[in-house]
């Protein structure tokens, strides 16, 4: 009997394909994006830092340093323009301070590392305060990781790609503070100083043998004094609230949007649709009726998220450089969002399969498109994918609003992206109500 | 709109779905003022009918008009009002709410709105339940409800497609009540039904359509006269089984034999009604009922279709 309640069960869920897919489709499907996310696609297992260097010492310990920088398993290191686009900067320019600050700023990178003039004479940071020459660490604080790994990175590489520097540094160091060397000392200091600078020439490192884990012991520390600046988000009162409101914000309107869009599929069953459509009421009218109530509603949705947010933790929502954008920003995204409810509704034969599609779409687009795990601390490939979902255009245009201060106009491609969608949904949608139109 | 133009002009329309002739060259007129019950068996095409004249079925070949209009023209959807089967309407909405938003619909505003709905709640009995959540009403309330959405706009064609299913009896006295009503306004009804008595009641005339065709119309009188004749129908219920020679001589003066069940249509009761007891008498079978009855639509519908109306 206990077997024939179990039969019974089973047996539903083989012909419910809704229940199926939510059951053993949704898992895989969303075990596989994280996999992804984390796993780098499988080959590696840490991501690497896109890091954007400028030598403006150019001396021989500099060099050694930037070649040491870019034998680094764990950092992508481009010196100008070029190597992070090259179609657009076939033979650009390398990177200055301003226009590095330029690419951290814009969010190309989260973050550059200067080298000033003297630093290959002096990479030591220990000795009297006038003489030390501290690299400088231009970080954008929404990717709180990617500094600590440079940090890390650059004491190492410091250690192992200059060492004659270092060694020379500490020499002149025990010279000054001791006395003074024999001329005979300094001599065969010289010849094994020189050895080393041979010796060190930098190789690619063997990533298996690079030392994921290293800590600095914070970004104070360090045998290269690193000065590290915040130069966006670096005001922000609490900025990861603001990435989370955009996110979960952006993701509950979908799941909202779709459960509302399948009061069609009920007005369909229930008959009430039929009554409609013989009235004055035409499919294009109550489409278009039903998209004003689920932006509306949309629209109310995030407005409440983020005010709450200001409220309580302290989002910078209601000041003039940001609300305008902010509402232009969620107006484009509920347009979004509610033509992508109008569409699952309409392609999907019953609200039990639209609870399956909608939860298996909407959470593989919250996923990829950085509602549940921001796209800039996922591997390249998977940021530039994440870029099909409605999520990735929405927090990219919220980001530059609340993280980077950007003027109102350069929201125009996550706006025409996000209203383009939006049109596609709605003709797609009245595409495939026809069904219901006539028989 | 021409002033001249039938209520509801069908001629010969047919529709098939997936080669399955669901219409199958209906004609069919309905004259200003006039209630006509269109009664089938299930799968007979009465729905897809229906669905046509409410510009929700296109057909694929024939002609259709209301009033001369076009069904799916804007000034069709004015002049014509449907009361589906089923109860279409906002569960969570009050009865108020649900009249607004299908007088919305239908293109009402402002005063005429708002007389349209006075009037509507007024006419179903629902004044004082009017801020009342609809799926919070009884059945009959949500009936007259669903009659009263279809009819917001004072249409002058009006479908009915089965208005009283699942109603009690005193409910369904009340919607007759309000049909009657409706009659004497001068809106003509297309009125589908699987109740006889109500066709009987209502309708001035009955189209009964079969496998996509109409295979009668007329006045109910009209239909029996045609059909079953002015025969009555007679049933002896017998004491004993009849014996097997006996069936064939019972047969020989017109009766069929079921068992212990003797059925003949009689035209003479009381000569037909002598005859078939004396001979009942002469082979010594008893009787236990005698039933003599007058034919009925039901008579009508069954000897068309071969077919129960439930069915």
């Amino acid at each position: 009997m206990i077997l024939a309640v179990a039969w019974s069960r089973l047996m539903n869920l083989r012909r419910d394909r809704a229940a199926f897919v939510l059951a053993f489709v949704l898992p895989v499907a969303f075990f596989s994006i994280f996999a992804g996310i984390f796993a780098g696609s499988g080959r590696s297992t840490t991501r690497k830092v896109d890091l954007v260097v400028v030598d403006e010492d150019q001396s021989p310990g500099s060099q050694r340093f930037v070649a040491g920088l870019q034998a680094e398993a764990g950092l992508s290191v481009a010196l100008k323009p070029s190597d992070k686009n090259a179609e657009e900067h076939p033979a650009g320019p390398l990177y200055t301070a301003a226009t590095a600050e330029q690419a951290v700023r814009r969010g190309d990178v989260a973050v550059a590392l200067v080298i000033p003039k003297g630093f290959g004479e002096r990479p030591l940071a220990f000795g009297p305060g006038k003489e030390r020459i501290a690299l400088r660490l231009l970080s954008d604080s929404s990717d709180p990781i990617a500094p600590q790994i440079v940090f890390g990175l650059v004491q190492k590489v410091a250690m192992t790609a200059m060492p004659a520097s270092l060694a020379r540094t500490g020499m002149d160091e025990v010279d000054r503070w001791s006395g003074g060397l024999t001329p005979e000392q300094k001599e065969r200091m010289e010849t094994m100083l020189g050895a080393l600078d041979r010796e060190s020439a930098p190789t690619r490192a063997n990533p298996a043998a690079t030392p994921s884990g290293e800590k600095s012991g914070g970004l104070g520390g360090g045998i290269v004094a690193v000065d590290v600046r915040d130069i966006v988000g670096e005001k922000k009162r609490n900025p990861t609230v603001t990435f989370y409101a955009a996110g979960l914000g952006v993701m509950f309107l979908l799941f909202s949007a779709t459960g509302a869009g399948g009061a069609l599929i009920e007005e369909a069953e229930s008959g009430t649709l039929d009554r409609i459509l013989a009235t004055r009421v035409s499919m294009t009218r109550l489409l278009l009726g039903k998209l004003v109530y689920l932006a509306g509603v949309g629209i109310v949705q995030l407005l409440l998220m983020f005010t709450w947010g200001a409220l309580l933790f302290g989002i910078e929502l209601f000041t003039p450089q940001h609300f305008p954008g902010f509402l232009i920003m969620t107006v484009a995204t509920a347009i979004a969002a509610s033509t992508f409810g109008l569409m699952l509704a309409s392609v999907c034969r019953s609200r039990m399969q639209l609870v399956a599609v909608a939860n298996l779409s909407i959470l593989v687009m919250s996923a990829l498109g950085g509602s549940l795990y921001p796209r800039f601390l996922m591997p390249a490939g998977m940021q530039k994918f994440g870029l099909v979902t409605i999520n990735a255009w929405a927090l990219d245009g919220f980001q530059k609003i609340f993280w980077r201060d950007e003027p109102l106009w350069t929201l125009w491609p996550q706006v025409l992206v996000l209203t383009g969608l939006g049109v596609l949904f709605f003709l797609i949608a009245r595409r495939v109500a026809r069904r219901w139109e006539f028989a | 709109m021409s002033a001249t133009a039938l209520p509801l002009a069908i001629r010969d329309l047919s529709k098939s779905f997936g080669g399955r002739k669901a219409l199958d060259g209906v004609t069919l007129d309905l004259a200003p003022g006039e209630t006509l019950g269109l009664l089938g068996p299930n799968g007979a095409g009465k729905t897809t009918l229906v669905r046509s004249v409410a510009g929700r079925v296109v057909p694929d070949g024939g002609s259709l008009s209301i009033l001369g209009l076009s069904p799916a023209e804007d000034a069709a959807r004015a002049v014509r009002g449907w009361v589906p089967q089923e109860i279409a309407l906002y569960p969570l909405l009050s009865a108020k709410e649900n009249l607004w938003t299908f007088g919305r619909y239908q293109g009402l505003a402002g005063e005429a709105l708002e007389a349209g709905i006075r009037k509507s709640l007024d006419w179903i009995g629902l004044s004082d339940r009017a801020e009342d959540k609809t799926d919070k009403l009884s059945g009959g309330m949500k009936r007259r409800l669903n009659i009263a959405a279809g009819t917001i706009h004072a249409p002058r064609v009006l479908l009915l497609d089965e208005p009283t299913v699942g109603v009690d009896p005193q409910s369904r006295e009340r919607i007759y009540a309000m049909i009657g009503e409706l009659k004497g306004g001068g809106v003509s009804l297309l009125y589908t039904t699987h109740y006889m008595e109500e066709a009987e009641r209502l309708c001035d005339r009955i189209a009964i359509i079969d496998n996509g065709r109409i295979i009668a119309l007329g006045t109910t009188e009209e239909l029996i006269r045609r059909t079953v004749g002015a025969k009555q129908a007679l049933t002896i219920d017998t004491a004993s089984p009849i014996p097997a020679e006996f069936k064939e001589r019972l047969a020989s003066a017109g009766a069929s034999v079921d068992g212990d069940r003797i059925q003949a249509s009689v035209e003479d009761p009381a000569a037909q009604i002598r005859q078939l007891l004396g001979m009942l008498h002469d082979e010594h079978v008893g009787v236990r009922d005698l039933t003599l009855k007058s034919a009925t639509l039901e008579q009508v519908f069954l000897q068309l279709t071969g077919r129960e109306l439930r069915e």
